[in-house]
């Protein structure tokens, strides 16, 4: 059985399951829209939390929020559940494949067997849409392969139940409910203004605009403080974060800047053409900015000018970022 | 980014298997996408992790060769798990995954054990016995 499902390739996972559900209800929208609306850009930097021994960063909001808001901002509700026995989520997933619905799925990497293996990390806030089953083997559309894959039944309980930091729990979730019209214009400011807020008006330091410039100050330390070897580690582990499977290029700035283009087009507010070149440009300074850092790790250079030049950088973005959402904010 | 600057530097980190979808605009200044095959500052990010964890591994691995410490470490080490992680799969208490860890209770252990083990470190249950060259 296979459900006319339409596999479209997206940079993130959750933004191309997300737009490729709601295009299949209907809902025409493609993944800038989506990543805007559910308001997905974000940066956080959490130096007490070790991610692979090295400090978290993120580019994006928390997993499963893109989708949330971008439900709740186009008035569209969700179904979302989770399982403690696999067998009966597993049940569920068949039950919902009868009915004629393609579900999306939390599911981890580390054995997703049809993945690239030096990405098979121990990540679990993946996202794909299983779409029909032939035999024993479900059909998939993960949104980061260029084409379908397939998994079959043992493989899919697996990466349903991978377990770690934001195990999944065998996560399922589709739209239900949704309206024959919706409100593009409101949902796009609604969207525009919570990446604005959080980007600029979080009072803490680990976030937003304020997280960008904690990094910048702590990178012009890790060398002194922490020696040369993991100094190189903690800055390339920014960069995975930065320019990982999934971002699009400069940690979603490049989706970000698409979204506006998007959004001057449905708002008719001609400025936001400007913010989106403004924001292209910010994305290439985090370019740079990998640049910089890599001849760090890459070339094993202990010149510490390199860490202070990387932080420049960043000193610079965080400046950048802060005038764009704060005219955004005026804007809409 | 212009879109005839999205970076192909290929380091088969993607094994061949997809490409990166890259925004980028085109030469009217409107978004696009175009794929990459990958770009060396994040490919070589991806391979000092990969390295780091190699590095740890071979350490693990000389404590091996001791008789200081069991395979099933140096295996998880390959596969950047901790106790906790392994004791949440295995569905077993942490200390009893730190013994295993030990040589002494390692070859004590039955097959099936084994062979659970082997299925969540995604190798085969005589790699997990047998020292690598």
């Amino acid at each position: 059985m296979k459900l006319d499902f339409e596999h479209r390739q997206s940079a993130h996972c959750e933004n191309g399951v997300s737009a490729n559900l709601l295009k299949y209800y209907g809902i025409d929208v493609n993944e800038p829209l989506v990543f805007g609306i559910g308001a997905g850009l974000f940066f956080s930097y959490l130096p007490f939390i070790k991610v692979n021994h090295a400090p978290g960063s993120a580019f994006r909001t928390m997993p499963g929020l893109v989708f949330k808001r971008a439900a709740k901002n186009l008035g569209i509700q969700i179904f979302r559940k989770k399982y403690r026995s696999a067998e009966k989520a597993m049940r569920d997933l068949d039950k919902s494949l009868e009915q004629g619905l393609p579900v999306g799925l939390q599911v981890g990497v580390f054995h997703l067997t049809y993945f690239p293996d030096p990405y098979r990390f121990h990540f679990n806030a993946h996202n794909l849409v299983v779409y029909g089953k032939e035999g024993d083997e479900y059909l998939i559309s993960d949104p980061v392969m260029e084409t379908t894959t397939r998994l079959t039944r043992a493989e899919m309980k697996r990466v349903r139940f991978a377990k770690g930091i934001f195990s999944p729990k065998g996560q399922m979730y589709h739209p239900v409910n949704v309206p024959d019209s919706f409100d593009l214009k409101t949902a796009v400011r609604k969207g525009i203004k919570r990446t604005a807020k959080d980007m600029t008006k979080i009072p803490i330091p680990f976030f937003g605009v304020k997280g960008i410039r904690f990094l910048a100050k702590d990178i012009r330390k890790w060398q002194k403080k922490h020696g040369d070897k993991k100094a190189a580690l903690y800055l390339a582990a920014v960069v995975r974060m930065q320019e990982e499977i999934g971002t699009g290029g400069a940690g979603f700035r490049f989706l970000y800047a698409a979204f506006l283009q998007e959004a001057a087009k449905i708002l008719q507010i001609d400025e936001l053409n400007e913010l989106s070149t403004q924001m292209t440009q910010v994305g290439d300074l985090w370019r740079e900015f990998a640049l910089a850092a890599s001849r760090i790790y890459k070339d094993r250079s202990k010149d510490p000018k390199g860490y202070d030049s990387a932080a420049d950088l960043l000193v610079e973005i965080a400046a950048r970022e802060e005038k764009i959402f704060t005219r955004l904010l005026k804007l809409v | 980014m212009k879109k005839e600057n999205i970076p192909q530097d290929d380091a088969k980190l993607l094994e061949g298997k997809t490409r990166d979808l890259c925004y980028a605009v085109d030469e009217n200044g409107n978004y696009t996408t175009g794929l990459s095959t990958g770009w060396d500052p994040k490919n070589a990010a991806l391979q000092h992790s990969l390295d780091y964890f190699n590095e740890r591994a071979e350490k693990v691995l000389e404590k091996v060769r001791a008789g200081k410490q069991s395979l099933l470490a140096y295996q998880m080490e390959r596969r950047y798990m901790d106790v906790s992680l392994m004791a949440d799969y295995m569905e077993l208490t942490k200390r009893t995954v730190k013994r295993h860890m030990r040589p002494k209770y390692f070859d004590a252990l039955d097959e099936e054990t084994v062979a659970r083990y082997a299925e969540i470190l995604r190798i085969d249950p005589e790699e997990l016995k047998k020292l690598p060259e």
